[in-house]
């Protein structure tokens, strides 16, 4: 690395110790590349519902320019509650409950900020989301990464918590549907975890982004489940199932006192979402099954697609079941994933990620996004199918 | 609406054994699926689709609603069969409202289509009134965009 050591040491020390993205690192290298045909976004490759961004648009016109109350728009705020009590089943008071933030990702940092003591453990699994680990280490937590299985369909299980927990454990982060293996927990499964929580006496955070975006059951969220609405934080937003990523907007519900923690540190660090964003999404909750029926449909034949073609060229994959991605096993091919995502970049122009930005237990895997169109995905599997025949 | 029409209408196109992959189904039940609505008639055909302000062709679209009085046995619906039979017109609904039958008249100019609707469209028995509007350009048809080609803005990798 060039630069002033000086500077460099002045830096605090959990930031200069901490690597940057995986994700950020192989970014660089694509983004040097042309005609790259590209399974590593994690984003909709659908714009926004077009009515949601035509009332954007009018609420610019109007003049919507201005701070919100801290929580966000009261009217947000109660067009959540309602939804999120008929999707996920769980049931907040708009007044207290409801914390509208910048992205998940703004709403996941302010509740480990808001619990975490120096020293509190964290309970996550791998592989995960880029930021999970990065953001307990900034919160002063210490991380504790559980490892999913692709035998298991990368579920997590009671076992597997039980062998990690101590007794300075406080938290349990999920997140399902699972963004990078596409996994899902199904009722049974999220029975087990809950009593776990419980019986530890553990608070859950819960990011259930992907909630929407499963593709043979239909989602089961644990704040459902007897017990854990009182020791949960629940969080969800709109960039994946609404294709609304650039607006930024997201959420958490959860006990009153542990939103009012969350919403001193918004407070005093980012003051409101959006009102732009806030309205956008006031809209988006106008009628989410048909702009999301749509898209479901158009991601679960990529799914199918993707998996039939895996199949067909003898690579190992557990079915995706949810989120847009498929978390193939590269590990017969001899190469670190790294190493394959590399050559199949320079070789054939295909991106994927290689598992290791998800945590150390993705070796050996890659994760492929089918946040792309039929299109790029044929031609993608084209090459794929040449790559692997070399190797 | 079938999940396998939905596709066939976005592209007929597509290979059977990719249509099978994306809809979990072995290849023979798509192949004899499409079969049996061929045979029943749900799939009338396959076309493609053109962009027909690109070819510079030779040629003017009207829009013709036309008023018809209903006859006592057949409704307004041997007036339209008979309307359907020439070839001039490529499409052709009933509607509600202040008119009855809309068509999509294609002809060489504008003079042709004017002889079409007074000499043989105007004197059917039955029609009461005619009134007709020239398409001027296509921007979108069928669902499809005629101007398209956008750019992905999407960052290449991103988590």
């Amino acid at each position: 690395m060039s630069g002033s050591p000086s500077l460099r040491n002045r830096i605090n020390t959990t930031v200069r110790d901490m690597p940057r993205s995986g994700i950020r690192d192989f970014f660089d290298i694509v983004s040097t590349m042309k005609d790259v045909i590209s399974l590593g976004i994690g984003e909709p490759d659908f714009d926004t519902p077009w009515h949601v961004r035509e009332s954007t648009v009018f609420a610019l016109e109007r003049g919507v320019t201005h701070y919100t109350s801290n929580l966000g728009y009261l009217d947000l705020r109660r067009a959540l509650v309602k939804y999120v009590q008929k999707t996920f089943g769980a049931e907040y008071n708009p007044d207290n409950e409801v914390l509208v933030t910048v992205g998940v990702s703004e709403a996941l940092d302010l509740a480990l900020r808001a619990l975490i003591n120096p020293g509190d453990e964290v309970l996550y699994h791998e592989p995960c989301y880029v930021s999970y680990r990065a953001t307990i280490l900034l919160a002063g937590g210490i991380p504790l990464a559980v490892e999913t299985k692709a035998a298991n369909g990368f579920r997590l299980t009671r076992a597997m918590l039980e062998a990690k927990v101590t007794p300075k454990t406080k938290l349990l982060m999920l997140n399902f549907p699972n963004n990078p293996t596409g996994a899902v927990m199904g009722r049974e499964d999220l029975e087990d975890i809950a009593a776990f929580a419980r019986e530890r006496d553990l608070l859950v955070i819960t990011d259930e982004i992907y909630g929407e975006l499963t593709y043979d059951a239909a989602h089961t969220s644990i704040v459902s489940l007897p017990g854990l609405r009182e020791r949960t934080i629940f969080l969800h937003g709109f960039s994946k199932a609404w294709a609304m990523t650039g607006f930024r907007l997201g959420y958490a519900c959860g006990p009153t006192e542990l939103i009012e923690a969350m919403m001193k540190i918004h407070q005093y660090t980012m003051l409101c979402a959006s009102s732009l964003a806030q309205k956008a999404a006031l809209e988006a909750l106008a009628r989410p099954e048909s702009d999301i029926a749509e898209m479901l449909g158009e991601y679960r034949r990529r799914r199918n697609f993707l998996a039939a073609s895996f199949a067909e060229l003898g690579m190992e994959c557990h079915r995706p079941l949810g989120a847009f991605y498929a978390f193939p096993s590269v590990a017969k091919f001899g190469l670190a994933s790294r190493e394959f995502a590399l050559r199949l970049l320079t070789e054939e122009k295909v991106a994927v990620v290689p598992g290791t930005a998800f945590g150390e237990c993705g070796e050996g895997f890659v994760r492929c996004a089918y946040a792309t169109s039929l299109e790029n995905i044929k031609e993608a599997m084209v090459r794929l199918r040449r790559f692997v025949a070399r190797l | 609406m079938d999940e396998l029409l939905k596709l066939l209408q976005s592209n007929a196109l597509e290979p059977r054994e990719n249509i099978a992959r994306m809809l979990n189904l072995p290849l023979a039940d798509v192949n004899q699926r499409i079969a049996d609505y061929e045979k029943r008639g749900v799939i009338r055909g396959y076309q493609a689709l053109l962009n027909e302000d690109k070819l510079g062709l030779d040629q003017v679209t009207a829009v013709i609603e036309v008023k018809v009085t209903p006859e006592r046995e057949g409704g307004f619906n041997s007036v339209a069969e008979r309307v359907c039979k020439f070839s001039e017109v490529h499409s052709a609904y009933l509607m509600s409202g202040a008119y009855d039958l809309l068509l999509f008249v294609v002809g060489r100019n504008l003079r042709e289509v004017a002889a079409f609707v007074s000499e043989r469209l105007a004197p059917l028995e039955g029609v009461i009134s005619t009134s007709t509007h020239f398409m001027l350009k296509t921007y979108k048809h069928h669902g499809v965009l005629m101007q398209q080609d956008k750019s992905d803005e999407r960052l290449s990798i991103s988590p």
